[in-house]
């Protein structure tokens, strides 16, 4: 690797472990990410994907390792809400959306992250408005604004989600199952929406749907029981007999 | 609807007899009292079963400076017959009313906020937060009541006389603190109100509905519940100082279990979550308290009790949630053309936070 990549190593993670009561949920992990690159995470049940995105995110705290964000920041001295801060957004499995409030107070929560409570006191600036208005526009919901958050479908929760992680313009975006329960057209919506989103800032997706890997994905890492297998191209990794063996026993397409 | 609460409030003096009137100058202390736990409660998710302790500080407080105006020269009374020779130097600056009121207010702020940072940062939560806060109560009930030398003890303090040097025993005195204590109502509600229909607002709630995801949101949610619980305790602390020249005194009996949940129940039967459901509710409660008390002092606790499950059961979003969904149900029932009218309404709106933007 050139030296020229290094500096634009978006998020760098050495030798990570991850132990949960003596279970090793990630062993050792070196994984790497460039700036710009958006990288898709597979791996039979267990392989320790979506554990990986908790030390990202500081919901997990790793007993060895090193995780480095950006090129200098070392994450494991942040909590949860500084790393979100510094711009690592992170969308959830299940939607994460706060259902008593609006569409648009959701976002309206979204887009104060670096308010003090004081400043929380006042309403938004207009370039505030404007920008909720297009994200809400992007992701389709400018219609329903007013609406509950609670009320709103399955896909279009999981929309929201995106679009408030949006708004805080994070470098680099986690997406744990963003297709997971979704129809097959609002699954092709997701996947165009998640290429717009890669043209400014780093993406890692988390994704079981090899449908869906096939079509948007481009670089794709395999995980097996917290280790790093093997990685490529999606033609590459589905011929990899590694790959064909640790999915052996379950479908060879994976968990659908 | 509000307006015709603030005129019936003000014309209350002028027809209300003197007892009645003093009775509801209490219940609007405790008003104040529950919009601060509605704030935690209703819209925090937070239930703090010790408002009693902040009460209880703030009726101390401001206790201590009409204790000592009531006094004079002399040594308080309950002192004197514990056998104390000086007036303990804690006691010093209660001399001044700015002081006292400033006490009585910044005082349970400050026990709340660093109480609140600590059980927040450790990440307790639900009930374990209801039982430290009940716990703490009842720990500062027991030393009050162990330092009768500076606390009066199990009698608190009482027998005060004057309050800026007119009496508390004077109707005009009497109507004065009521009027106040109304004008304090309506400016806590107009401030809870304002920190609710706020970006500040829309994020306690968010934390009541799942605070792990505001935490990914990039809050420390640690920062705005320790912030609102001492608003909460602030509020409690002015309530308890407008409570003491009213009634009199105030006493360790504060900080029992009964009066802290009894503050929940207020909440709970209003409506939490809606602000004027927790003037409402405790009002209510407050009034039907009374009425029972004339008729059958001993059963009011049992009556309590029987009313928290009720609202729990049948109306999860008390008076103003039940009243709101009546509301609903009736405009749809019109809206509807006649033939539709058997068939099944949807489920209304059950939840009132915020509103628009």
């Amino acid at each position: 690797m050139n030296s020229r990549a290094i500096t634009e190593t978006i998020l760098d993670i050495e030798g990570v472990t991850v132990s949960f009561d003596g279970f090793k949920a990630i062993d050792g992990l070196d994984f790497r990410l460039q700036q710009g690159e958006v990288r898709f995470l597979i791996g039979p049940n267990g392989a320790g994907k979506t554990t990986l995105l908790d030390i990202i995110t500081g919901k997990t705290k790793p007993i060895a390792g090193k995780i480095v964000f950006d090129g200098k920041h070392d994450l494991r001295r942040w909590p949860e809400y500084a790393r979100v801060r510094h711009g690592i957004g992170r969308k959830f499995q299940t939607p994460t959306i706060f259902s008593s409030l609006s569409v648009w107070e959701n976002m309206e929560a979204a887009i104060g992250m670096n308010d003090t409570p004081l400043g929380l006191l006042r309403k938004m600036t207009s370039t505030e408005t404007d920008r909720v208005q297009s994200t809400l526009k992007t992701i389709g919901l400018d219609r329903r604004a007013q609406e509950r958050a609670g009320t709103l479908a399955h896909g279009q929760k999981q929309w929201l989600e995106i679009g408030m992680l949006l708004i805080q313009e994070p470098k680099l975006l986690l997406l744990d199952e963003p297709v997971a329960g979704m129809t097959r057209r609002d699954r092709d919506l997701t996947g165009e929406l998640i290429v717009e989103i890669a043209r400014t800032r780093s993406v890692l997706v988390v994704e079981h749907d090899m449908d869906f890997v096939r079509k948007f994905a481009h670089w794709v890492t395999v995980l097996h029981t917290g280790k790093f297998l093997c990685e490529g191209t999606v033609e590459q990794v589905q011929n990899d007999p590694r790959v064909i063996e640790v999915y052996l026993g379950r479908t060879p397409e994976g968990v659908h | 609807m509000a307006l015709a609460a603030v005129v019936l409030l003000g014309v209350a003096p002028s027809t209300l007899s003197e007892f009645n009137l003093s009775l509801l100058g209490k219940f609007l202390t405790y008003a104040i009292v529950a919009l601060g736990l509605d704030l935690i409660w209703g819209y925090g998710g937070m239930l703090s079963l010790g408002q009693g302790l902040f009460f209880a500080i703030g009726g101390y407080a401001m206790a201590m400076y009409l204790k000592l105006e009531a006094s004079g020269k002399h040594l308080p009374d309950f002192m004197d017959w514990s056998g104390a020779t000086s007036l303990p130097a804690f006691w010093q600056p209660f001399h001044s009313p700015v002081f006292a009121i400033a006490a009585a207010i910044l005082l349970p702020a400050l026990v709340a906020g660093i109480v609140g940072f600590l059980i927040f940062r450790s990440r307790v939560q639900g009930v374990y937060f209801s039982i430290i806060t009940q716990a703490l109560t009842l720990i500062a009930s027991i030393l009050f009541v162990g330092q009768q030398a500076v606390t009066g003890g199990t009698n608190g303090i009482t027998d005060l006389k004057t309050i800026f040097g007119m009496s508390l025993n004077d109707a005009h005195t009497q109507k004065n603190l009521y009027l106040f204590t109304a004008v304090m109502v309506l400016v806590s509600f107009l401030f809870c109100r304002m920190l609710t229909m706020s970006r500040f607002g829309r994020i306690l709630v968010a934390i009541r509905d799942d605070e792990n995801r505001v935490r990914f949101l990039g809050y420390n949610p640690v920062v705005y519940k320790t912030i609102v619980f001492s608003i909460a305790a602030a509020l409690a602390g002015i309530a308890g100082a407008l409570f003491v020249p009213q009634v009199g005194i105030i006493s360790p009996a504060a900080m029992d279990v009964v009066p802290s949940v009894e503050m929940v129940v207020w909440v709970a039967v209003g409506g939490r979550g809606t602000l004027v459901g927790a003037i409402l509710g405790c009002l209510l409660v407050n009034w039907g308290k009374s009425v029972f008390n004339d008729n059958y002092p001993d059963q009011w606790q049992y009556f309590l009790g029987g009313l928290f499950v009720v609202t729990v059961l049948l109306m999860p979003d008390g008076v103003v949630g039940a009243g709101r969904r009546l509301m609903t149900w009736i405009n749809r029932r019109r809206a509807l053309p006649l033939a539709l009218r058997s068939a099944p309404v949807a489920a209304p709106e059950t939840e009132q936070v915020g509103g628009g933007h």
